[in-house]
């Protein structure tokens, strides 16, 4: 397949998945307003599926992924199992990571999504030495990192970008530009907005595009994959796009601006791939209301499993933090 | 057994280590090539024999060589980062605590991360504050940390070989005063396990616990305490954390007295830990109260005489030991 020609099935793929990361957490919306449903803030990647699902979608099975607290939609791109992660984000026994990780810090090493940090900033030097391994071991797969245009400002990133680079390594930086770092704006938190431009700082490609179009971003990651692939060393995406949501669900957002939010919601990504896929008589009515009710069910499955696990017993707490040498 | 300066034996148990296991790497400033063309420092001639991909120089950038560590280790690989000195810490201290000793917890003990991180340590170098500052009573408090911190060049080697195969992230601490200091070491692939105090003088009037180049101090003192009649008995923990509770309460109560020495500075130090585990645990046997024998709380200070006063010296542990002996501060069983 080239880059140019996403094939029908692929392109139903993408469409699915992107549905199943909406469906997904516009659940844990409405789970977030209950009583003791879910626990921690709820940090949503809404509106923001074309970034996960277009760039996951385009690495091999055998890629490493690094993500952030904003790690939903990158997980289940990745292939996770919806029904242990959403027994993981309501802390049950039987979640992902057993109770242990909750909503924020979703790890699956076993689809190699091996590692997900809160930490603002972390995310790429965690990479960086998922990505040496990778080098040191002559392997051909590449690791990605995620991160925010608020973790831009902070030293680790530098560090990271400045020894990938210096080293050849094989990393994928993503930064998933959602305009809002916490409540301040790119403007507010950033003296350049063009994240991209860091790339030349590294000698490195850097690469910008429309974060709600979803071929264009899988199109990118083809191209910016395999030059890492290759062994010329890391690449940079800034891959622009909005936080549709507050920085949590408990964020009231009251300091965002309706009328910019409402112009974004005029692109949704979903919707928008929707309506290629319609014009391009791909896929029909019936076919996206079979896949709506679908992706429902799998996520209402996941709940009902989550609902029906138990909470780990309390001393299980102190488990799981030395292995016995 | 051969010979050895502790820095040495820390080079012989890097060599084995790498020998032994592709999967062993080292990384840090100047781990290659250093400024230093001493033989005694650990790193030196690695780079030579083992070569770029596994000996590597970094830039100056401490958060991405414990991220490297972190990320290395996710992937099963064994990395050996060095943090020059151990103030230099602070800047990797993100991706050790929030990181490598937590990652693999929140995984429900799905992650591992097998690294060691290698960091120098002393005072008596004129090297200032911010290259001079014990910091191990954080790494100890962090859970998810081993720490290892060792005397003499036997158990460095020893050491240093059982942190690197030890499936748990590990700080290793060197003191850089002894990096020339000559002992016996053995040769091979020798271990010395983690998590093992070791009495290194027998006494029976009180104990005394420290780690590292203050066991050098305690055991002159000894020497001191000898000439007067007093029975001292040295433990050096050799490993802070898991700590052998058992090896310094055993001996707290056949003595029924106990100092604790260190170079680190005295509040909140980890001398407290040792003196609230023994009211803990052996206070029935306590014949006076637990003295510890440590550093001002000041910052490590630069000038020759005021470095000196800072270091906790022999005067200051017979001091103590004496202020214990003394039958008017004995408690009335």
């Amino acid at each position: 397949m080239t880059a140019e020609g996403l094939n029908s099935q692929l392109r139903r793929e993408i469409y699915t998945d992107m549905v199943l990361i909406r469906k997904f957490e516009e659940k844990l919306i409405a789970l977030a307003r209950e009583k003791a449903r879910v626990v921690g803030m709820q940090i949503l990647s809404y509106g923001q599926e074309a970034v996960a699902v277009g760039v996951v979608k385009a690495l091999k099975p055998d890629d490493v992924v690094v993500t952030n607290h904003r790690s939903h939609g990158h997980l289940l791109a990745k292939g996770a199992d919806p029904k242990f992660l959403m027994a993981e984000i309501m802390c049950k026994a039987t979640g992902v990571n057993k109770g242990k990780a909750g909503t924020l810090h979703l790890a699956v090493p076993e689809i190699n999504a091996i590692m997900t940090s809160t930490i603002v900033g972390a995310s790429p030097p965690l990479g960086v030495g998922a990505a040496f391994a990778q080098q040191y071991r002559n392997l051909p797969d590449i690791t990605v990192v995620f991160f925010g245009d608020g973790a831009a400002a902070e030293g680790s990133v530098h560090e990271a970008m400045n020894l990938a680079a210096l080293w050849k390594l094989p990393v994928l930086f993503v930064c998933e530009n959602n305009y809002w770092a916490g409540a301040q704006c790119l403007p507010e938190h950033s003296c350049v907005e063009e994240i991209v431009r860091r790339a030349d700082a590294y000698g490195m490609p850097g690469a910008a595009m429309d974060g709600n179009d979803v071929e264009a971003v899988y199109k990118t990651t083809r191209e910016m994959a395999e030059h890492c692939r290759s062994g010329k060393g890391p690449v940079l995406m800034e891959v622009r796009t909005y936080r549709m949501r507050g920085h949590g669900e408990h964020d009231p957002c009251h300091y965002m601006d309706q009328v910019e939010l409402q112009q974004w919601a005029e692109r949704c990504p979903v919707k928008s791939f929707r309506h290629r896929l319609m014009n391009e008589n791909l896929l029909t009515d019936k076919d996206f209301a079979a896949i709506d009710a679908e992706q429902e069910a799998v996520v209402e499955a996941a709940v009902t499993f989550g609902d029906d696990s138990p909470f780990p017993a309390a001393e299980d707490a102190l488990m799981d933090l030395w292995i016995n040498s | 057994m051969v010979k050895l300066s502790t820095g040495q034996a820390l080079q012989s148990a890097l060599d084995m280590a790498l020998s032994l296991d592709e999967t062993v790497f080292i990384a840090g400033e100047g781990v290659g090539t250093s400024i230093h063309l001493d033989p005694n420092l650990p790193t030196h001639g690695l780079l030579e024999k083992y070569g770029p991909k596994r000996v590597k120089d970094t830039p100056v950038s401490e958060a991405a060589i414990a991220g490297l560590a972190v990320g290395a280790s996710a992937m099963g690989l064994r990395p050996v980062v060095e943090i020059m000195f151990f103030p230099f810490i602070t800047l990797a201290s993100d991706m050790l605590v929030n990181h490598a000793a937590k990652l693999r917890y929140m995984s429900g003990g799905k992650n591992a991360f097998p690294l060691t991180v290698r960091v120098k340590a002393g005072v008596n170098f004129g090297a200032g504050c911010q290259h001079s500052h014990n910091l191990e009573a954080w790494i100890a408090h962090i859970p998810g940390l081993k720490l290892v911190f060792p005397s003499n060049p036997l158990d460095a080697k020893g050491l240093l070989l059982s942190s690197i195969f030890d499936p748990n992230p590990v700080v290793f601490v060197e003191e850089m005063l002894l990096y020339w200091m000559p002992g016996e070491v053995a040769e091979g692939d020798f271990r010395v396990p983690i998590g093992k105090a070791s009495v290194v003088r027998a006494g029976k009037d009180c104990t005394l616990v420290s780690y590292g180049g203050a066991v050098h101090t305690a055991l002159h003192a000894a020497e001191i305490l000898d000439t007067e009649g007093i029975s001292l008995e040295v433990i050096d923990l050799r490993t802070l954390v898991p700590l052998d509770e058992s090896c310094v309460l055993d001996s707290i109560k056949k003595t029924g007295r106990l100092i604790v020495l260190h170079d680190a500075t005295r509040f909140c130090g980890f001398g407290a830990e040792i003196a609230a585990i023994a009211s803990e645990k052996a206070f029935d046997a306590l014949k006076a109260p637990v003295m510890r024998v440590a550093a001002p709380d000041i910052p490590v200070p630069v000038s020759p005489p005021q470095e000196q006063f800072y270091k906790p010296d022999s005067d200051q542990v017979t001091e103590a030991v004496r202020a214990v002996m003394d039958p008017s501060v004995q408690r009335r069983q």
